[in-house]
């Protein structure tokens, strides 16, 4: 019998695993924050072209971030379903976590083609490339947090997916909620505190 | 017995030390050997580093002296040799602990309050009355511009003896920085910023020093000069920079011919050096130096070749090779041309 | 399937496959260690050939050696040679050889993430140096195009409007993917150190070079990842045009300083804590007593790891960056000097009523504490802003960094070496050899960099491929240039050494006598390391009273070992990162830059997705 998650003595009763992601994690938590300095540093520093006031879209974005929450919440009734081995309820809101993803991953490739379109790209000022490049870096790892959900879907549809498996689910989870957590940090930052001065009329 | 002395002769560093001391010893009686040292201030600020700074020596060659003596003595009397005693096996000592954390914490203490005080000292705005000189590196050399005295110059600063001096420093590319070491402690120079360097200098002389931020290719070569002159004689030099350009005689030949070779080397209009050089009534290329008076400093290409005819035919014939990556490009001139180039620009005085 | 991976064995006594394939597919730390260690030690040979050259031609005023451009390819492949690709990996090679046998596990918690981190460190390091030879394949008339903005790489020097060759391509490339290594290690080794001790081997009873090396594992996952970002920005201001660093959008060059130092600096602490848990290792054995102050030396450790977060901008001391912020790094500088100091008093007390025997290991351990309390008190003056603002950016910092990296990070790492060889290679290198290594190598290394305190003072910058005769400085670089000279030759005796000595006689589990967990098992330790975990009653378990149970290992394992086979799929990741590495410096091929690039992402994936699903039980 082949399986990966052999109950191995350790020092701490935690799988080595579990141990290892939440340091991955914390790796993350400084290069989000980087991001996030350099974009607070960078605020209102703009010499020319668009800036927050004129082309943040908050209700819109509101949305996203609503999308992005719920997809946490399928996340755990997914890791939950596993867990009691409830094969067709995990295949459900596996697959419900990653359409959401991917409904998130739409939101901002719209938001960036109409900034775009409105005359903020990547390169126009430093707002533009602190903003793409935070919410970019953001919007990768949603991307490859979608591709693990599809493959742990797959696996599903394979039949290897049972409850001994749970694990590799939670740490599945443990990734998607923290990139929803990002977010929140991101939206907040970025979208609702806006403390460039308005442009005088 | 020879391993024993070689272990208590643990004393190569100390031993290069005081051979390499000997000559400064030495050389600091005599002239100026080192001519961008450190260790010989002429300026206020200078000074307040230089205390400063032995201050924190004297305090480091104590606790080496106690470090590197406990280290012998220990590896001498504890080796093992017949009839040594067994060893003790101490875990620690909680007292012992405590003394050794508080007894460098005090000193640390000794250094960081003539440290602050010093930093807040050497920050201080500049007096009134300060001469305004704004700094302004480039690849591979440095403008001096005094906004309030209308004098534009390159490499070689002319400050007045006893007035206070306050540097406004940036930079016109990457980052560089400036440091006259007898006069002052270094001041990046940096693009997009203004720093700040405030002394006054205290002794009449020409002081050395040279970029200390690596700028590139040429980092190596971007010297300069500052030269501290009397009162009297600063304001002479002001004047000097900022009377009526020196009428080319029609008489002298050569400068004439250098003053055309100047506006026009040949085509392409590119390497003509009105392109980047300012010349007062002739040009105002701001890519360059500001030729304007060049006539009058002691060196050319920031520090790097004398003012001469020599110097300066060297210079014209192939500024790449004298100054790797400069921006200043190789043009085939003839040795004519390069004669009356020189001329001319020694006739700018 | 179960064919792609080595077949794994569960015989009674199991033993190491050979064989080329094996070594290429190996999962095992010990192997990995081994092979960390040559690449590391052969790029360390690089970079000092490299310091060699520049101090030929420094050797005299003037000198036309070796162009400008080249020199200052040089001086920055030699310092970025000499951090990332020889002393973190020297480093790494003992993570892997030592830290499982110290706690009594029979490998790391991820053995084909740890394959990995090594072969991305070999591959990284090959890419940047590539970079001397491909000129002419990217559009240069030179033949190298080696990476010349220094170690430190500052902005806006870096920019394409400066630098428009593909130097600094290389060199962001190179240290984004030695990025990856290293942090893929440090979430290793941290799970290894938290989860895979033995019984009884609590965290205060862990040898003192597992602990130094528990914490360089933590600053290591918190402080690459800014200068991930950092170069992110650098790349991408590069290759897309954006203004993180372009000054004429508002851009501020001091933030690439800011990013660079807030990983610089507990950068350096990495490079020196598991040297300092090596020299606390060969110390108490010997002196044969235990280390002095176990505790104190621990929480010090822990201490320089999380006060050095708060000290980088004292880097930046000429910056300007205004007389408060001046102060508070510079309080927070002095005040990272008291645990240090701490540590080397503990180590003196260590030796002190012991009986000391001056084996090699013990004279390098000896020597670091000497050199490193040099360039310890050389960094005190550079803490204090105002006297700094003459030393930094010359001579006298190249001298700081050099006594306390050479002198304490590489004398540190060769005191492991002859410490450890004998448990590695199964044969002890040779006394005689190691003490005319010592001698030649503490005479050449006071020789070069003792004169760079004065040439510094007296007013010579660093990072210049000359300097005029008017400085008064020739004598000293004269003098340094021997001294590299004469390292070069201790160099030369160490590999004869390893040459000489390697039909030596087998030393045992333990010619040292040594106290800690690796010295109870063969030399070298079978492939499954114990052949039973032992129970751990107190820190040293090989000494004293309450020594480990059982006392002694038995000869053969009492129950079939389960070992790990190997596995392809890290190499095959890590080559899949290379080539899109090899795309991306080939940026202004658009076309071939882009195919090339998918074409790693491919091959990465692949290799992601194969390594996740093979059967593979550790």
């Amino acid at each position: 019998m082949s399986h990966a998650a052999v109950a191995h003595h350790t020092s701490t009763g935690l799988d080595s695993r579990k141990i290892a992601f939440w340091t991955f994690i914390g790796s993350e938590c400084l290069l989000f924050g980087s991001l996030i300095a350099t974009y607070l540093v960078y605020q209102g520093r703009s010499v020319s072209g668009p800036t927050t006031h004129e082309i943040l879209n908050i209700p819109l974005t509101s949305l996203s971030t609503f999308d992005l929450l719920m997809s946490s919440l399928c996340m755990v009734l997914a890791l939950a379903a596993v867990q009691r081995g409830d094969r067709v309820w995990a295949r459900v809101w596996l697959g419900m976590t990653a359409f959401l993803g991917a409904i998130f991953l739409g939101f901002q490739v719209y938001e960036f083609q109409h900034f775009v379109h409105e005359g903020l790209g990547f390169t126009t000022n430093l707002f533009g490339s602190t903003f793409f490049t935070l919410t970019g870096f953001h919007g990768a790892h949603v991307f490859v947090g979608v591709l693990w959900l599809l493959t742990l879907l797959a696996r599903s549809f394979q039949g290897k997916l049972g409850p001994e498996k749970a694990l590799n689910v939670e740490i599945a989870g443990l990734y998607w909620h923290f990139v929803d957590v990002v977010w929140i940090v991101i939206f907040t930052v970025v979208y609702l505190i806006q403390t460039t001065p308005l442009p005088t009329a | 017995m020879a391993r024993a002395l070689l272990r208590r002769f643990r004393a190569a560093p100390w031993g290069v030390g005081l051979v390499l001391l000997a000559p400064l010893v030495i050389a600091a009686c005599s002239g100026d050997p080192y001519p961008q040292s450190t260790l010989h201030p002429t300026s206020d600020t200078g000074r307040a580093i230089d205390a400063l700074y032995r201050q924190i020596f004297w305090w480091a060659v104590a606790v080496f002296v106690v470090v590197q003596t406990a280290l012998i003595v220990t590896i001498i009397r504890f080796r093992n040799r017949p009839g040594a005693a067994e060893a003790k096996q101490i875990h620690g000592n909680t007292a012992v602990e405590i003394a050794w954390t508080l007894a460098p914490a005090a000193i640390l203490v000794a250094i960081a309050i003539p440290t602050i005080k010093t930093i807040f000292q050497v920050a201080g705005d500049a007096p009134s009355g300060a001469v305004q000189i704004e700094v302004i590196g480039h690849q591979w050399w440095w403008e001096y511009r005094y906004p309030e005295l209308g004098v534009v110059t390159a490499n070689e600063l002319h400050l007045p003896q006893g007035r206070p001096v306050a540097l406004a420093i940036s930079s016109a590319d990457v980052i560089h920085s400036f440091w006259a070491p007898k006069l002052s402690g270094k001041r990046d120079a940096m693009p997009g910023r203004i720093t700040r360097l405030v002394f006054t200098p205290d002794s009449v002389g020409t002081y050395l020093g040279q970029c200390a931020e690596f700028c590139g290719p040429s980092h190596a070569n971007m010297r300069l000069r500052v030269m501290v002159d009397t009162p009297q004689a600063f304001d002479a030099w002001v004047a000097h920079q900022t009377a009526a350009p020196v009428a080319v005689d029609s008489a002298q030949a050569m400068i004439l011919a250098g003053e055309a070779a100047f506006k026009k080397i040949r085509d392409p209009a590119n390497h003509s050096c009105i392109v980047c050089h300012t010349m007062a009534g002739v040009s105002g290329g701001v890519a360059g130096p500001n030729l304007s008076h060049v006539g009058s400093r002691t060196t050319i290409a920031s520090g790097l070749l004398p003012n001469d005819s020599a110097g300066v035919a060297r210079w014209l014939r192939d500024p790449v090779a004298e100054k790797p990556g400069s921006l200043m490009p190789k043009i085939d001139l003839t040795d004519d041309e390069i004669a009356a180039l020189v001329a001319y620009l020694q006739s700018r005085n | 399937m179960a064919t792609t991976a080595m077949p794994h064995s569960e015989t009674a006594v199991p033993t190491a496959p050979a064989g080329l394939w094996s070594w290429v597919t190996t999962t095992d730390h010990k192997r990995i260690g081994i092979l960390y260690g040559v690449t590391a030690f052969f790029f360390f040979l690089v970079g000092g050939l490299e310091a060699l050259v520049i101090r030929l031609q420094l050797g005299a005023p003037g000198n036309t050696l070796v162009s400008a451009e080249f020199y200052n390819q040089l001086f920055t492949m030699h310092g970025t040679t000499m951090v990332f690709l020889a002393i973190m990996p020297l480093s790494a090679a003992f993570f892997n050889f030592i830290i499982p046998l110290q706690i009594g596990a029979r490998d790391v918690a991820f053995p084909r993430l740890n394959a990995f981190s090594y072969w991305v460190f070999l591959l990284g390091g090959l890419f940047m140096n590539a970079s001397f030879f491909v000129g002419p394949l990217l559009g240069s008339d030179a033949l190298s195009v080696a990476p010349n903005g220094g170690w430190f790489g500052y902005a806006n020097l870096t920019s394409t409007q400066y630098s428009p060759g593909p130097n600094i391509d290389f060199w962001v490339l190179g240290l984004q993917i030695l990025g990856i290594a290293s942090l893929a290690a440090g979430f290793n080794f941290i799970t290894t150190i938290i989860n895979l001790r033995a019984p009884g081997m609590k965290l205060m009873r862990m040898p003192v070079f597992t602990w130094m090396s528990f914490v360089t594992q933590f600053l290591i996952v918190t402080a690459f990842p800014v200068i991930t970002i950092g170069l992110v920005f650098l790349m991408f201001d590069r290759v897309f045009g954006t203004n993180f660093y372009r000054v004429s959008a508002g851009g501020d060059v001091l933030l690439w300083q800011h990013l660079f130092w807030l990983f610089g600096h507990p950068e350096v602490y990495i490079l020196i804590l598991p040297a300092m848990g090596i020299v606390s290792e060969v110390l108490p054995t010997f002196s044969r007593k235990p280390l002095f102050g176990y505790a104190v030396v621990v929480y010090s450790g822990v201490l320089i790891g999380v006060v050095g977060w708060g000290v980088w901008a004292h880097h930046m001391f000429s910056t300007g960056l205004g007389p408060i912020a001046d102060s508070v790094f510079s309080a927070s500088t002095m005040l990272i000097a008291v645990p240090t100091g701490v540590k080397i008093f503990n180590w003196i007390a260590t030796m002190w009523g012991g009986r000391i025997t001056f084996a090699a290991p013990m004279l390098f351990a000896i020597g670091f504490i000497s050199l490193f309390v040099i360039g310890g008190l050389s960094g005190v003056m550079h803490s204090s802003p105002p006297a700094d603002l003459q030393q930094t950016d010359t001579y006298f910092v190249v001298a700081h960094f050099h006594y306390v990296l050479f002198g304490g990070a590489i004398f540190g790492l060769f005191a492991g070496m002859y410490y450890w060889w004998p448990k590695i290679f199964g044969h002890t290198l040779r006394e005689g050899l190691g003490k005319l290594h010592f001698w030649l190598m503490f005479i050449g290394m006071n020789l070069t960099f003792f004169p760079m305190h004065f040439s510094g003072l007296l007013g010579m910058p660093r990072r210049i491929y000359t300097y005029g005769p008017e400085l008064g400085v020739d004598t000293f670089n004269l003098i340094s240039t021997v001294g590299a000279l004469l390292t070069g030759v201790a160099l030369l005796v160490f590999l004869a050494n390893v040459i000489a000595s390697r039909r030596g006689a087998a030393p045992g589990a333990n010619p040292w006598n040594a106290p800690t967990l690796e010295w109870a098992t063969d030399s070298p330790p079978p492939v499954y390391n114990f052949s039973v975990i032992p129970t751990v009653h107190a820190a040293n378990p090989l000494w004293g009273k309450d020594r480990m149970d059982p006392a002694v290992l038995p000869a053969t394992p009492p129950a079939p070992i389960h070992v790990p086979g190997g596995s392809i799929w890290p190499l095959c990741t890590a080559l899949g990162i290379i080539i899109m590495a090899i795309g991306a410096v080939m940026h202004h091929h658009v076309a071939l830059s882009l195919g090339t690039a998918l074409f790693g992402a491919a091959v990465t994936v692949v290799g992601i997705y194969k390594w996740a699903f093979e059967p593979f039980e550790v």
